[in-house]
């Protein structure tokens, strides 16, 4: 499970961003000191890993619910 | 069960999944709205028991980034409500991991830049994060806070001022390795 996440943790570059006439204009694009510095502030806390109470917890969400749901599916 | 209604569960779209993909941005924007990272951690689980619970109000597939930045957004104002101000014992935003990796991004100072951001009003704070860190739209981060776009932009736009202002430099790309530094040296840190 780890290596699934580790995985879809990787940067992928955004489209979503390249696409974003408007931010180029606020100064808040890839030229502007503002910009970069905000990134790399928000980006260090994004690039921590998750803790693992975190994970813990949505891995007992997921087993919970797909047991209910199997459970569901038996007495069908 | 038959092996093929196990198939279908386990090959379902995951919520689960979605919510992974988007849990370093969502904490980033939570360690920018607490200053804490161990409150933040707090309230990116509430925030995941929240989701959790209404995920039947959600559609797969579409923007789940901002469907979870909102309910954590709600989640942190109406816990402040509930606290009254006890929550300003804030060391600032983003302080404790600045405190442990000063030195992560060399030349480009973060702490000078962290204070600057501090500074700010919360509503415009909040703005230029989700605009220029998170990502979003003017029209998703108009959403996510619950005001019209053109108020987002003017935050945005105020913020951005601001921030020139504090920091003295343009808006363009013009920082050298010591254009802000020596700012950095002649204050005093007490971080």
């Amino acid at each position: 499970m780890r290596d699934g996440f580790s995985e879809m943790m990787m940067e992928k570059p955004s489209r979503q961003r390249s696409l974003r006439p408007g931010m180029g204009e606020e100064g808040l694009g890839t030229n502007s000191d503002i910009g970069v510095r905000l990134r790399a502030l928000y980006g260090s806390v994004q690039d921590e890993s998750i803790p693992d109470r975190l994970l813990d917890l949505l891995e007992q969400l997921d087993t919970i619910e797909l047991q209910q749901a199997k459970n569901a599916a038996r007495s069908e | 069960m038959p092996q093929e209604a196990n198939d279908r569960l386990e090959n379902q779209p995951s919520f689960k999944r979605e919510m992974l993909a988007t849990l370093p941005s969502l904490r980033a924007f939570a360690v920018s709205l607490t200053g804490k990272h161990d409150k933040a951690d707090d309230l990116v689980q509430d925030t995941i028991m929240k989701a959790w619970a209404k995920q039947s109000s959600f559609e797969l597939g579409t923007n789940i980034k901002a469907w979870l930045f909102t309910i954590l957004r709600n989640e942190f104002y109406s816990q402040m409500r509930k606290r009254g101000r006890e929550v300003q014992d804030s060391d600032g935003v983003f302080t404790e991991r600045l405190a442990v990796h000063p030195s992560q991004y060399g030349s480009m100072d973060l702490k000078d830049f962290k204070k600057a951001l501090d500074a700010l009003p919360d509503d415009q704070r909040e703005a230029v994060i989700l605009i220029g860190a998170s990502g979003f739209s003017y029209e998703e981060a108009a959403e996510i806070c619950k005001c019209a776009v053109g108020t987002m932009k003017s935050r945005v736009s105020r913020a951005r001022t601001r921030l020139q202002d504090l920091l003295q430099v343009s808006g363009e790309a013009d920082y050298g390795p010591d254009a802000l530094s020596a700012q950095v040296t002649s204050q005093t840190q007490t971080v």
